[in-house]
């Protein structure tokens, strides 16, 4: 069971809910993930289309939600955008993001650090989307967020685990529940993040723009569960074949001639 | 203040330990990264058939994180005032050695002779009588002392956080303060006396001192004492949970080994220079990052061998009595030194195996006070 | 009198509401939220707030995103 902030979730795939071609089609790709944690992001209500919302297409019951700064590209804006996801859900969770470049969408780790201290201050549940970076994710946790998030790779570009040694510094020095977001390209990158030891990984462009959203996200939900199994049951160590360890197969080693009794 | 540290089941230890096979000892030498499971592996009487193979690894990774270096320092002790009863220890307070505690000048004395040696770095020792060598006397010391050295640390009674700060304002970087046992029910047997009966203060200590900003803990286990093999693994999971509460923090271990002392202790177990090395290498593929300290309790010969191998920190010259280093007379040590070469000497052995002596690793003067 | 709503310049009646606002533009009320001159409103003073004349409005709902 992954606990965050005290609230318990038997699913470890969250989804997001952006790039999708319909509402539907999100609707069903997410009863089909089986996620119980979607993100959302805030913007402008599009006048011309009143009755378009998507929040008609999400059961509050059954879905956690956790709206994002999308968009911010400082800390005021996105302690605005914060405090704006707060008044429209009612709920105090919120996954930061500061993206100031926008062709790439990578996280300004200053003003990301600098935003959750502030948010944690107004007693928001702060989950950091941040570059792989082990001593931010740190700083992080020590200004007082429920979780990280470190990439795989950058959003949109479902490279995979790009990150995979600094993902697994911040997962050994975590004191968090660690959540890989951004570059899951497919169901074997998820699987990968999960048998690292990821307490929970979030996917959206793979499943959104597959040709089959739908069956990709009941891909991606069988993909978590396979990663996160092999991981508790303990992998078996893959060998670095060119260290002959064995006696067997030949004495390799230092001399400890100089050791007596 | 932060989580409290306990170990749950020190005979559970052993039994982990005592469980572990040839295979087990492979894939710890194998794996990219080495869990608790591992260092049990490590440490188990079937990695002994490993030891050469244990020892190369401990070599490749102790070079890789530090470099071909040994850091030198010298022990400057102060007072052997105490007031504990420690049933293995030569300053045990019912034990009848001439009892001295340095004054200013004395202690200034001392300083300028390891300064002239070539010393740098300073670890100032006392028993431990805080109404005798109390937080401020140390202070006193230390902002005397300090800018003969490059860094000093401490290794002296167990002090409450504040206090650990005063002294990291005055001047010290880093603290030493061993278990002696993580077993608990020997523990309560070897301290018959003071303050150190209290287990749980003791264990918490190095969290105290690195919550008042200290740059290095050194922890360690008086090995003879309990089972050396599950004092290793009780290190292990200490130094695994330091440094996951203070990820800013450097740590180091350091491996007494029961030998001779005044009161003619007797260890309920016999640890070996083979199990010391064990331990030592285990512990480096555990933990590739942490310091490894071979102090001068053991011979010549032995330090010269593992030199490279693991251990990254050398005391040279040492005296473990109060004012040693200017007298001739060396009544009321702490314990006897195994390796009685000079500095220079010690240099001498580690240039000629390849190896950079490093007498300065740290200078105060680039340190910030939150 | 003229407000600002969503970067759009637009006219409305003196005394309008912003409750008001949101049932002409067929926004249900609990879909959006509202910020007026970068002030966050709560959903409980829509029915009564009434708009003034260079009010900026921005109205804003969640929308997906990753």
């Amino acid at each position: 069971m992954l606990t965050i902030a005290g609230t318990e979730f038997s699913s470890r795939l969250f989804v997001g809910t952006g790039k999708f071609s319909s509402a539907t089609v999100m609707e069903h790709a997410i009863a089909a993930s089986e996620a119980q944690m979607v993100t959302v992001a805030l913007r402008r209500v599009d006048l011309e289309n009143p009755d378009d919302d998507i929040m008609s297409h999400l059961d509050r019951d059954k879905i956690h939600f956790l709206p994002n700064t999308s968009g911010a590209r400082n800390a005021d804006e996105a302690v605005r955008l914060a405090h704006l996801a707060r008044a429209a859900s009612g709920s105090r969770w919120l996954k930061l993001e500061v993206t100031p470049d926008p062709r790439t969408l990578l996280p300004d780790p200053v003003d990301t650090l600098k935003a959750a201290a502030q948010l944690v201050k107004d007693d928001f549940i702060v989950l950091p989307y941040i570059n792989a970076d082990p001593v931010l994710a740190l700083r992080l946790q020590d200004a007082g967020v429920a979780a990280v998030m470190p990439l795989g790779a950058p959003i949109g570009t479902n490279q995979g685990i790009q990150t995979a040694l600094q993902v697994a510094i911040i997962i050994e020095q975590a004191r968090v529940p660690v959540v890989v977001d951004a570059g899951i390209g497919a169901p074997s990158h998820a699987a990968q993040a999960m048998e690292m030891g990821a307490d929970a990984v979030l996917v959206n462009t793979a499943i959104a723009i597959a040709d089959d959203p739908i069956r990709m996200a009941a891909a991606f939900k069988q993909a978590v569960q396979a990663g996160r199994q092999g991981f508790a049951a303990g992998l078996g160590a893959s060998s670095t074949s060119t260290r002959a360890s064995s006696p067997q197969r030949g004495f390799i080693g230092e001399s400890l001639n100089f050791i007596e009794e | 203040m932060q989580a409290s540290f306990h170990i749950e089941n020190f005979s559970g230890l052993t039994d982990q330990i005592q469980a572990a096979t040839s295979t087990d000892v492979e894939t710890a030498l194998d794996s990219r990264t080495c869990t608790l499971n591992d260092l049990a592996a490590l440490l188990s009487p079937a990695a002994e058939e490993f030891l050469p193979q244990m020892a190369a690894r401990s070599r490749e990774l102790t070079a890789m994180r530090f470099g071909k270096t040994t850091q030198i320092f010298a022990p400057l002790y102060l007072s052997n005032f105490c007031i504990n009863r420690c049933a293995y220890c030569g300053f045990a307070a019912d034990n009848a050695i001439p009892r001295k505690k340095l004054t200013i000048d004395e202690a200034i004395r001392e300083a300028d002779i390891l300064k002239e040696r070539g010393f740098k770095h300073v670890l100032l020792v006392t028993g431990e009588a805080p109404a005798k060598a109390g937080v401020d006397y140390l202070e006193e010391v230390v902002l005397r002392l300090k800018d003969k050295f490059a860094a000093l640390s401490i290794e002296v009674q167990p002090l409450e956080q504040e206090e650990y700060a005063q002294l990291f304002r005055a001047g010290v970087t880093a603290v030493a303060v061993y278990q002696e046992t993580y077993d608990r029910k020997i523990y309560k047997q070897v301290h018959l006396a003071g303050k150190k009966c209290d287990y749980d203060y003791r264990i918490n200590t190095p969290a105290r001192a690195a919550a008042a900003g200290m740059r290095e803990i050194g922890i360690g286990a008086l090995l003879g004492l309990s089972h050396w093999r599950a004092e290793g693994m009780a290190l292990g999971i200490h130094l695994q949970w330091l440094r996951k509460q203070f990820w800013q923090t450097n740590f180091t271990v350091s491996f007494p080994r029961l030998r001779p002392a005044a009161g003619a202790f007797e260890p309920l177990v016999n640890v070996t220079e083979k199990n010391l090395s064990q331990l030592m290498f285990a512990l480096r593929i555990f933990d590739p990052d942490v310091g490894l300290i071979l102090s001068t309790r053991e011979e010549a010969r032995y330090r010269n061998g593992m030199l490279g191998l693991g251990p990254t920190r050398y005391s040279a010259g040492s005296c473990t009595a109060p004012g040693g280093y200017s007298s001739d007379e060396h009544d009321g040590e702490q314990f006897s030194v195994g390796d009685h070469r000079t500095i220079d000497e010690v240099c001498k052995i580690i240039q000629n195996k390849g190896f950079d002596p490093v007498c300065k690793d740290w200078d105060r003067e680039f340190q910030s006070f939150p | 009198m003229h407000i600002v709503c969503n970067g759009r310049q637009q006219e409305i009646d003196q005394g309008k509401t912003l409750g008001g606002l949101l049932e002409d533009l067929g926004l249900p009320a609990d879909s959006v939220v509202a910020e007026i001159n970068q002030k966050i409103i709560d959903r409980d003073q829509y029915a009564t707030l009434k708009l003034s004349q260079g009010d900026q409005v921005e109205l804003i709902r969640f929308v997906g995103g990753g």
